[in-house]
């Protein structure tokens, strides 16, 4: 049984804005049958076409997808546009007090629909995800297909790897269902994780002339946590950090990292990160702990 | 809120009598059968007594049950055995809508070296046999074909299995964890080598399972150690349990009449309402023979968690072959063999019955589904056409 909190089960049990608008002006519609879920978005503009005044939405899917559908709409009404495509995946999970992680593509349907109806309305170029009945979530997105069963560009799989921060494999299928299905795919899902991670580090700190101690110590913690640990995750390591003392930094590795063969080399990997990001002589030791 | 129980195939309820029968074996009766003194040895007369109620009910005898710790265990011991009876044998055959427990464990097979044949089911859930004749030869070293499907319902031709696979000289498991207690079975006339039983789905506890291992057939060890169960499983016998399924089956017995009339019309009735009341439904695996409690019934353009969890609100406990009740993305590999369409197997729910059911709860499920379904179609995009038509 999923744990789904209170807040998902009050909406599905009691979703709000169930229905259709006749006269919409704007309608998005995502997901398929085949798929298992899909989502029909109905919007009803007005202050000269710009607030949307009313929301309604068909859904096919699970409690979640409902519960998930149900919030986009509450949360949109009273909106203008602009700032209705603000609106994240990950702010329909928070309103719904979270979903469980395998089920938050249903929260990206809502976002994706919504950006289908809102770019339709305005006669601009259309995202990918509008495709009607039939699945594919980026056929007409840049780039290459990557999860043949479900249709997903590299593009839109880095996109969300970006966002949402994801580290493995299994979190892009809880997100996005690419590879959740052959799982032909997920060799090159981690590929696309380092590179979007790669991109990320040339975007971090650049390091600081002088430090305080106490900042040196925040600064190595800052970087173990946003460059390292990241990177061991998609390995299924990890490591915990278990002292400091001046330039002298003692770590100890977790999950797959613990016991590996080679985890002097990713010690030593840590050590040149540090000493990149934050000072160049600090020195990385392995200890149990 | 009472609890309208609909999943049978899943778990089953402890009969008190079953629970009445075990208790004194998890208090003062605590001996090890093992033992040379009285004290346990008075439990080892239980462990023999349970040893025949089990053999009684598949018609087998009492030395060719061994006890395990579950259905899955049995499974595995059963296949891993085989292979070690028939080194030089490199195939093993066994279907699409297997159970996990034998499906996995085969399908890891095919890292080590063995070719893994896996037959296929026609649109209603039946076995193609023509397959399973061309696929068998003389590599082959293991054959594990389910009694019956935990999905479905749908009842294998086990016996005709059997005696293709005699013919090559390999050896024929079956998974017939279902099917025990619902079905007659009889081992004294039948071309089984090995069968799989769990305790848990014939209102014994949980932890308890038996491999039935045919008096002749070649057996290997899957757990070694003590001289328990004559050296063919070891581990200290979990014997609250045991005696707890040696009352079970005898119960189970003498039920088994009821489960093919009662329990039956019970499902038939359940079966027919729904189809009547509900439009775009259908039964999955319906023409084909099935367990008397089993009914897997798809509802188009209605996603299944969203009805197990409307359902769950009124105390009625179901299960589903949707992809999102399991956490993977593709509906049921069962309905999918089949060819069960997207559009059904996203939609599928399956109620199973026990004879402690009552028409009183049919009549709840047929009187609360049918809005359910409803209601469900009203919200979604694609089932509108259909409540206008």
């Amino acid at each position: 049984m999923w744990d789904y909190t209170d807040k998902v089960k009050e909406h599905f049990m009691n979703p709000r804005n169930v229905g259709d608008i006749a006269d919409a002006d704007a309608v998005g519609e995502v997901g398929s049958l085949a798929c298992g879920d899909a989502l029909k978005l109905f919007l009803k503009l007005d202050d000269a076409k710009e607030r949307i005044v009313e929301a309604k939405f068909q859904t096919f899917g699970c409690g979640s997808a409902i519960a998930s559908s149900s919030a986009l709409t509450e949360m949109i009404k009273g909106k203008t546009l602009d700032e209705a495509l603000q609106v994240t995946n990950k702010e329909i999970a928070d309103f719904l007090g979270g979903l469980p992680e395998e089920k938050m593509h249903c929260s990206v349907m809502g976002q994706e629909a919504l950006e289908v109806a809102i770019a339709k309305f305005r006669g601009g170029p259309v995202p990918a995800h509008d495709h009607g009945h039939d699945h594919g979530h980026g056929q007409e997105q840049e780039g290459e297909i990557v999860c043949k069963c479900f249709g997903l560009t590299d593009g839109f799989l880095k996109k969300f790897i970006s966002q949402n921060r994801l580290h493995t494999a299994e979190q892009v299928t809880h997100f996005t269902k690419a590879g959740g299905a052959c799982g032909g795919c997920i060799p090159k899902i981690k590929e696309l994780i380092a590179e979007v991670m790669g991109e990320q580090q040339k975007l971090a700190p650049i390091k600081p002339e002088k430090l305080t101690n106490l900042r040196k110590m925040q600064l190595i913690q800052e970087v173990l946590e946003n460059e390292v640990r990241p990177q061991l995750w998609a390995d299924g390591g990890d490591l915990e950090l278990i002292d400091i003392a001046g330039n002298f930094v003692q770590i100890a590795f977790r999950k797959a990292c613990a016991g590996c063969a080679s985890s002097g080399y990713t010690a030593k990997f840590v050590e040149q990160k540090l000493r990149e990001l934050v000072a160049d002589d600090i020195t990385v030791e392995e200890v149990q702990g | 809120m009472k609890v309208i129980y609909l999943d049978n195939n899943a778990t089953t309820k402890v009969d008190e009598a079953v629970f009445e029968e075990m208790r004194p074996y998890l208090t003062e009766l605590y001996g090890n059968p093992s033992s040379m003194h009285y004290f346990g040895g008075q439990v080892q007369k239980k462990v023999d007594e349970a040893r025949k109620r089990v053999a009684s009910l598949i018609g087998a005898q009492p030395e060719e049950i061994i006890f395990t710790a579950c259905g899955t265990e049995s499974d595995n011991a059963a296949i891993k055995s085989a292979l070690e009876v028939f080194p030089n044998r490199r195939h093993v055959i066994t279907t699409r809508v297997e159970h996990p427990a034998v499906l996995t464990f085969c399908r890891g097979l095919s890292k080590h070296g063995y070719r893994v044949t896996e037959l296929n089911v026609d649109s209603k859930g039946r076995l193609d046999m023509d397959e399973l004749r061309a696929s068998i030869d003389e590599n082959t070293a293991v054959v594990s074909v389910m009694y019956a499907n935990n999905e479905t319902g749908v009842i294998f031709p086990v016996e005709e299995v059997g005696r293709i696979v005699k013919e090559k000289g390999a050896l024929f498991h079956t998974d017939a964890v279902q099917a025990v207690g619902k079905i007659p079975l009889n081992m004294a006339a039948s071309s089984i080598d090995m069968l799989s039983l769990s305790g848990h789905k014939l209102h014994a506890p949980k932890g308890i399972g038996i491999l039935y291992v045919r008096k002749g057939v070649p057996f290997r060890p899957f757990l070694v150690g003590g001289h328990q169960e004559k050296s063919r499983r070891a581990g200290t016998e979990n014997t609250a349990s045991i005696i707890a399924l040696g009352k079970a089956c005898e119960l189970a017995e003498s039920h088994l009449v009821d489960e093919n009339v009662r329990v039956k019309g019970m499902r038939d009735r359940l079966e027919s309402e729904l189809l009547r009341l509900i439009p775009a439904s259908r039964i999955n695996g319906g023409g084909a023979e099935r367990l008397p409690n089993t009914v897997s019934i798809a509802f188009e353009y209605v996603e299944g968690e969203l009805i197990l969890l409307y359902l769950s609100e009124l105390g009625i406990c179901a299960s589903s072959g949707s992809a999102c009740t399991s956490g993977s993305l593709e509906p049921s590999h069962v309905l999918r063999a089949m060819g069960v369409p997207f559009t059904c197997a996203h939609g599928s729910i399956r109620f199973s019955l026990s004879r402690y059911t009552t028409d009183d709860e049919i009549d709840t499920v047929i009187r609360e589904l049918p809005p359910i379904i409803r209601r469900g179609r009203e919200m979604s995009p694609f089932g509108r056409d259909l409540l206008k038509g």
